[in-house]
């Protein structure tokens, strides 16, 4: 109960102080409306906004909580206050879940505002809605464990930022939204499917647009499994380069 | 009993040895005193037995709880005041106390009454309302501690506390140490201010280069390096003239005549003052103050250590202002 009362109130301090401040809610209301409008300009044709739909709340998701998590948690350990939370009398990964859970949240939030704008443009109604949060989750899940990853490997806050990127562009070509997997070039299709985004995306594809590449089953198991050793990854990351 | 006990600590950042082998205990109640130039392994020692660091070696126990692999439990009982104030700058000060009382899992009507006791202890009630990045120096030291405070902890480990405030926030520091004390709380104080140490420890080690150049209390300290015993008296009248007469008749004692009323006595033995009495008593002079002078603690730290204290403050402060 007592790690509880410290959970809760970590979650709700880093939702005040980061995530609800309103440039972040203008970035997750900009964001989607500006990635529509690129495909929009880039389409030839009449845009199919459900086709669409995987690839934005994809996209809204992991742009929002990697560089949330990776920059908000350098802040906190260059200004020392990090600190204060690793010498609570809290367990080491529920602390991590606490910091984890703003940024996830904030990539559920940013996953449905594309599909609120949707709402207004087109039928959603046979939509799987089930998996489609699943895989929110999932994908919100390990993508703000590579921010975690991010922030434990660098210093300064412009760092994260770029180090965010260097990750972030190459998943956005290679995790099967813009270009299918199968029509990658055969070498770099292993590297597709070591992205956890890869199968997020599918998922979203199966559930949006009936059109996903693997079973609902075999994405949901793998990326759940993705969750797992990330989480695993990153607490051993942080217990060696934190705890020094 | 022994709240804080240290074994054999020794820290290793690749080939640098940070803490070595150091051990010592604390008794409960004491203020503990933690000496050291910069660099010597202060703030490493304070993380080692907080749970900032791991130990390469040695051990390291807080009521019984091994800093290592109870660490949680220690915490429990322990309350930080970094040497930097590390609170939330986006919350006011009533928040921010709040806030750390959460972290030991304290309920909501609890850490607010909490909260709001100590904004008054500390003289804050006034500006508990503003964010934190409002406040002065002094003031933002007086709300981390309060923060370190607030789970009401049985130890107390204050990291350089008053290092770069004005005067009356520092002194405001001084007393609220000496009140926590007197209410039961275990102090352990690293500072670069020998008289603040001299002032408020009951206790005090030496830490030089990793390693506990000595340890004691003040008396002890003092005594080692005393290596004459001074005697310092103080007349009515004018006495720089007795100088010559006074060495005559005291050939073994080194008389010094620092002012026009006084006169100082060095001996390698202990003086035996009737004798000194009744000469003056000859000379128609009157004693009316007879003081032994004892050396400094800073004398102490400067013969232990070798370093100079005003290189350390100056470093020390340069770096608090930053």
């Amino acid at each position: 109960m007592k790690s509880w009362i410290a959970f809760w109130n970590i979650l709700v301090k880093d939702m005040r102080n980061y995530y609800l401040k309103p440039p972040n809610i203008s970035w997750g209301l900009v964001f989607p409306v500006a990635w529509t409008l690129m495909f929009f300009l880039k389409s030839q044709t009449a845009v199919n906004v459900r086709e669409l739909l995987p690839g934005v709340m994809s996209l809204s998701i992991l742009f929002g909580t990697t560089s949330m998590l990776a920059v908000t948690m350098t802040f906190e350990r260059r200004s020392r206050s990090f600190e204060r939370l690793l010498l609570a009398p809290l367990d080491l990964n529920l602390l991590m879940l606490a910091k984890t859970s703003g940024a996830i949240l904030f990539g559920l939030v940013n996953a449905f505002v594309p599909v609120l704008f949707a709402l207004f443009l087109t039928n959603l109604s046979d939509i799987l809605w089930l998996p489609v949060l699943g895989a929110v989750f999932l994908i919100a899940f390990t993508s703000t464990l590579l921010g975690l990853f991010i922030a434990v490997s660098v210093k300064e806050i412009f760092e994260a930022q770029t180090f965010s990127n260097f990750f972030r562009f190459p998943m956005i070509f290679l995790c099967g939204l813009f270009i299918p997997v199968q029509a990658l070039p055969l070498f770099l299709r292993p590297l597709s499917y070591i992205l956890p985004l890869t199968y997020g995306a599918d998922i979203l594809k199966h559930s949006i647009n009936h059109d996903g590449q693997l079973g609902l089953l075999t994405n949901f198991g793998v990326l759940a499994a993705f969750g797992i050793v990330l989480f695993a990854l990153s607490m051993r990351n942080v217990k060696r380069k934190w705890i020094y | 009993m022994d709240i804080l006990e240290v074994d054999q600590l020794t820290k290793k950042y690749g080939d640098l040895t940070a803490v070595d082998q150091i051990s010592f205990s604390v008794p409960e109640g004491e203020i503990f005193g933690f000496l050291g130039p910069n660099g010597a392994g202060k703030t490493t020692t304070i993380n080692l037995l907080t749970g900032l660091a791991r130990a390469t070696s040695g051990s390291a126990r807080i009521s019984g709880f091994d800093c290592a692999r109870d660490i949680k439990r220690a915490q429990q009982i322990m309350g930080i005041v970094p040497d930097e104030s590390n609170l939330y700058e986006e919350f006011d000060g009533f928040e921010n106390l709040s806030f750390c009382a959460a972290l030991y899992g304290m309920q909501k009507d609890e850490r607010e009454k909490k909260a709001k006791e100590l904004l008054q202890q500390f003289g804050l009630a006034e500006t508990g309302k503003k964010p934190f990045r409002t406040y002065s120096r002094g003031m933002k030291r007086k709300l981390t501690i309060a923060a370190g405070i607030i789970h009401d902890p049985k130890i107390l480990f204050l990291d350089e506390p008053t290092t770069g405030i004005d005067v009356a926030s520092a002194r405001q520091i001084r007393q609220l140490i000496q009140t926590l004390n007197q209410r039961g709380t275990t102090i352990f104080l690293t500072t670069h201010y020998i008289e603040e140490a001299e002032r408020l420890c009951n206790r005090i080690a030496f830490i030089v280069g990793g390693k506990i150049a000595r340890i004691g209390h003040l008396e002890e300290l003092m005594r080692e390096v005393q290596q004459e015993n001074v005697v310092q008296l103080a007349f009515a009248d004018g006495v720089s003239n007795l100088k010559p007469s006074l060495q005559e008749n005291f050939p073994d004692v080194v008389v010094e005549v620092p002012g026009n009323q006084l006169i100082r006595l060095r001996s390698s033995s202990p003086l035996n003052l009737t004798p000194l009495m009744r000469f003056f008593e000859q000379k128609n002079l009157s004693v009316y103050e007879a003081r032994i002078m004892r050396p400094s603690l800073e004398e102490v730290f400067v013969r232990i250590t070798g370093i100079e204290l005003e290189k350390m403050k100056q470093e020390k402060e340069g770096k608090a202002k930053q």
